[in-house]
């Protein structure tokens, strides 16, 4: 027996004093009397578990991997990395079939393309929802993200030579999302890095980023993933290109889930992959220019998602909007959504993913934005959902912004 | 990215810090690893005799009530210390004998409100006390009705200090709607109106236009010839925040702002000298609840609050807040000592 397998844990699990703060900032804890929180279902519970993994407690699994926990601790622990890593390594149970679905993104998404109008017209009927519900427990009164006719990749791959015109070159992670649900989002990422003379590439086949499957119990094929995608994105790394990203979820996933989570080592290419708004801000900072629209006028409230927090990297979204003529901005408290990813679609979360974002939805109908800035896609289907009010990606806002 | 002034730790020197500079003009961020030492704040501010102007005019802004008087205050356990200035939410009362009654009231499945020691504490004063529960479940308005329904010819009631987290309505409500004196105590941490004050206090230094970097950690910085140019953060990596000058007021050991190595107590961001003896059994009291020499360490400074590396002054480098430990005695301790030392720094600074 082995008396370091029983006291020694990651995610700098020792450096714990106890102190409760990340108690007070997990959003879950505020509304769902069956989550232990953060301090017990992290550092506390695994110690236990470490001794014994009988303590492991499966009610873990409402952990929404938020990281608003690690933002808070005062002594470094990695809070939410010990909750989703205990996930991983003691709960066998299978995902449900339910599960499986939501988490394959990528997959969804290439099944449901070719006939998107009719999945568009199913999931917003009443009665598909019931059974969705019925059947997989997906909550009926989600609504469901649209699924475009034509992916993002096919466009670019048609205007691939215009790209590779251009004298300066990136490489772009779109993620399912832009591909399946939204290519407008990465044609206005094209229309704004080409106003700056800077053309667009597509990886050499990217995958799902995985984080869905990492939260659903499917971390062998999220590892998959994983070292798919840390092998292309090395290519473009080594060819001498940053790589950007729109979501702010796959942006994190790849720089620091893969890691800390799956265990796949990322070091060559973590440091290359950036948000488009830390790249373009960069850019202007350092002397670029983009012509905008005289007449330009926008109020914008802007959102930053758990994942950006996380990164810290909400300021360059912020600055760059910022920069925008003509664009009222507030910045909205931040506060987490509620959705989570796949969490709030699950039936059994609907109730506190909703009560989560009820502050958030608050401050939005206070602050009574044209629209809502936001990087990521799944903090836009709630806030759609819940508010009305419409929500863009600080991209999409910024390409409407500059002249044509 | 580029600002005037760039403040490492954002707990209450910082903040104070970068809400005068704000209010002079001057763009600043405050970039904070974790939350800080406010979150554990009894609501009492050591070393502040009645709050300057400067500090009135911010905790107003901020919509901070505070109130002073010299006098004594009821701690968690029950017993009494001296206190001048405190949150709205703190009595300070002339003698310890506040009351001739008084009804101790918990919530019922709630630990972590010590109403045995409370109880203890108060007869000692000569406070003749009872104690009830009731459930925390309803709102406000419900508890205040509960609570006066329980009275039976007190004349005070104790509940724990854990109302308002966003502001202190429902403590005013509940002193209003109460028809006795309403005193509150302590809880274990963490405290309620800590973190109130600090997020208010967060949320005015944003309003002024302030960036405010939470959970990123300042890991480097660059330094020539004696001057700050940039520091480096876990999260920005390679995008250095660049300034004129810069804060130190990263706290003392609680929150990292001084490490100790089993040789040496070091500041780890800047590499600071540090003011403690070399032998290392000089460092603590063998007698666990005297006051530790530890505590006393702190970071060296001249007269401006600019700290020295290897004895060279970092001219445009400031430090304020509990990293001084007792090196500047002027300032005080505690909360008085993370206000009056960042006033001092931002006295420096505006000074051409
Ligand atoms: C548990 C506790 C209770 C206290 N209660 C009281 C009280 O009731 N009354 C009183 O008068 N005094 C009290 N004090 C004293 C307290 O030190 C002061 O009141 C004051 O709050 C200290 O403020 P500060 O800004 O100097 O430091 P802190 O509040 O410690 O803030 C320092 C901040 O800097 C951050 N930081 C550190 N290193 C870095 C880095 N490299 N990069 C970025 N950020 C960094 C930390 O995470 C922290 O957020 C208490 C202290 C403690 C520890
Ligand atoms: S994980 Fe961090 S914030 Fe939570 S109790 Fe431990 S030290 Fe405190
Ligand atoms: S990651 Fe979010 S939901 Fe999970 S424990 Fe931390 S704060 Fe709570």
């Amino acid at each position: 027996m082995s008396y370091q397998e029983k006291t020694i844990s990651n995610h700098n699990f020792e450096e714990c004093t106890k102190c409760t703060i990340c108690t007070l900032y997990c959003p879950v804890m505020k509304v769902n009397p069956l989550y232990p929180g953060p301090k017990q279902a992290g550092p506390d519970g695994e110690r236990l578990r470490l001794k014994n993994p009988w303590f492991f407690n499966y009610a873990l699994k409402y952990c929404m991997n938020c990281k608003r926990c690690e933002v808070s601790c005062p002594s470094g622990v990695g809070v939410a990395d010990l909750i989703q890593s205990a996930r991983i390594k003691y709960d066998k149970s299978a995902p449900k079939l339910r599960d499986r679905m939501l988490a394959s993104t990528d997959f969804m998404g290439k099944l449901a393309r070719p006939v998107a109008p009719l999945v568009n017209f199913g999931t917003s009927l009443g009665i598909t929802k019931t059974a969705l519900d019925w059947t997989l427990g997906i909550d009926h009164r989600r609504s469901f993200p649209k699924y475009s006719g034509r992916s993002f990749e096919s466009w670019l791959k048609k205007h691939a030579s215009k790209q590779a015109a251009f004298p300066e070159q990136v490489a772009y992670f779109h993620g399912c999302y832009v591909n399946y649900n939204n290519p407008q989002l990465g044609k206005d990422l094209v229309k704004v890095l080409n106003a700056l003379g800077i053309g667009v590439q597509l990886l050499d086949g990217e995958k799902c980023c995985g984080i869905a499957m990492i939260t659903n119990g499917m971390s062998a094929q999220a590892t998959k993933h994983a070292k798919h995608n840390v092998a292309v994105l090395g290519k473009a790394v080594d060819a001498g290109l940053k790589v950007v990203a729109t979501s702010s979820t796959c942006a994190f996933t790849m720089r620091d889930e893969y890691r800390s989570l799956l265990g796949v080592d990322n070091s060559a290419v973590r440091d290359s992959i950036l948000m488009a708004t830390r790249y373009i801000y960069e850019k202007l900072e350092n002397g670029a220019k983009l012509r905008f629209k005289p007449d330009f006028h926008l109020k914008a409230a802007y959102h930053t998602p758990c994942h950006m927090e996380k990164m810290g990297w909400g300021v360059f979204t912020e600055r760059l909007l910022r920069m925008i003529p003509g664009l009222e901005l507030t910045v909205l408290d931040s506060a987490c959504c509620g959705i989570a990813g796949t969490y709030g679609f699950k039936k059994e979360n609907y109730a506190s993913s909703q009560a989560i974002g009820e502050e958030l939805f608050k401050h939005i109908r206070e602050a009574d934005p044209e629209v809502v800035a936001c990087d990521c896609e799944t903090c836009k289907w709630q806030i759609e959902m819940s508010t009305g009010y419409t929500v863009m990606n600080p991209i999409s806002i910024l390409a409407e912004a500059i002249e044509d | 990215m580029r600002f005037d002034c760039v403040i490492t730790g954002g707990g209450l020197a910082g903040l104070i810090a970068g809400i005068s500079l704000q209010k002079e003009g001057r763009s600043t961020a405050i970039v904070s690893t974790g939350q800080n030492a406010m979150h554990f704040f009894s609501g009492t501010f050591e070393s502040v005799k009645e709050a300057p102007a400067r500090l009135a005019e911010i905790f107003e802004a901020a919509g901070i009530k505070v109130h002073y008087s010299a006098g004594v205050r009821l701690m968690p356990m029950g017993t009494f210390r001296e206190a001048e200035l405190a949150l709205g939410d703190v009595d300070i009362f002339p003698s310890e004998r506040f009351a001739s009654k008084a009804l101790i009231v918990s919530f019922r499945g709630e630990q972590g409100f010590f109403t045995g020691f409370l109880a203890d504490g108060l007869e000692k004063a000569g406070i003749a006390c009872r104690l009830a529960a009731i459930d925390r479940s309803s709102g406000i308005k419900k508890i205040a009705a509960a609570v006066s329904g329980l009275l039976d010819g007190e004349d005070a009631v104790v509940l724990p200090q854990v109302f308002g987290q966003k502001d202190s309505a429902d403590v005013e409500y509940l002193r209003e709607a109460i028809p006795a004196k309403v005193v509150f105590a302590g809880t274990q941490p963490p405290s309620v109106p800590g973190i109130r004050t600090q997020m208010q206090l967060k949320d005015y230094y944003i309003s002024l236009g302030g960036t405010f970097l939470q959970g990123d950690e300042v890991t480097g910085a660059h330094v020539h010839d004696g001057v700050v140019h940039s520091v480096v953060t876990r999260n920005l990596d390679s995008h250095y925040l660049e300034a004129d000058c810069f804060v130190l007021a990263s706290g003392g050991f609680f929150s990292k702002g001084l490490l100790a190595t089993p040789t040496s107590v070091v500041e780890p961001v800047f590499g600071l000298d540090v003011d403690y003896p070399a032998d290392r059994s000089e460092w603590y009291d063998p007698s666990f609840a005297a006051d530790q020499p530890y505590m006393r360490f702190g970071v060296k400074t001249d007269v401006a609050l600019h700290p020295m590396i290897a004895g060279e002054s970092v001219r445009n480098l400031y430090v304020a807040g509990s990293i001084l430990g007792a090196t500047r005695p002027e300032f005080g301790t505690g909360a008085g000592l993370a206000i009056r030392s960042a006033f001092a720094v931002v006295d420096s600074i505006l000074k051409p």
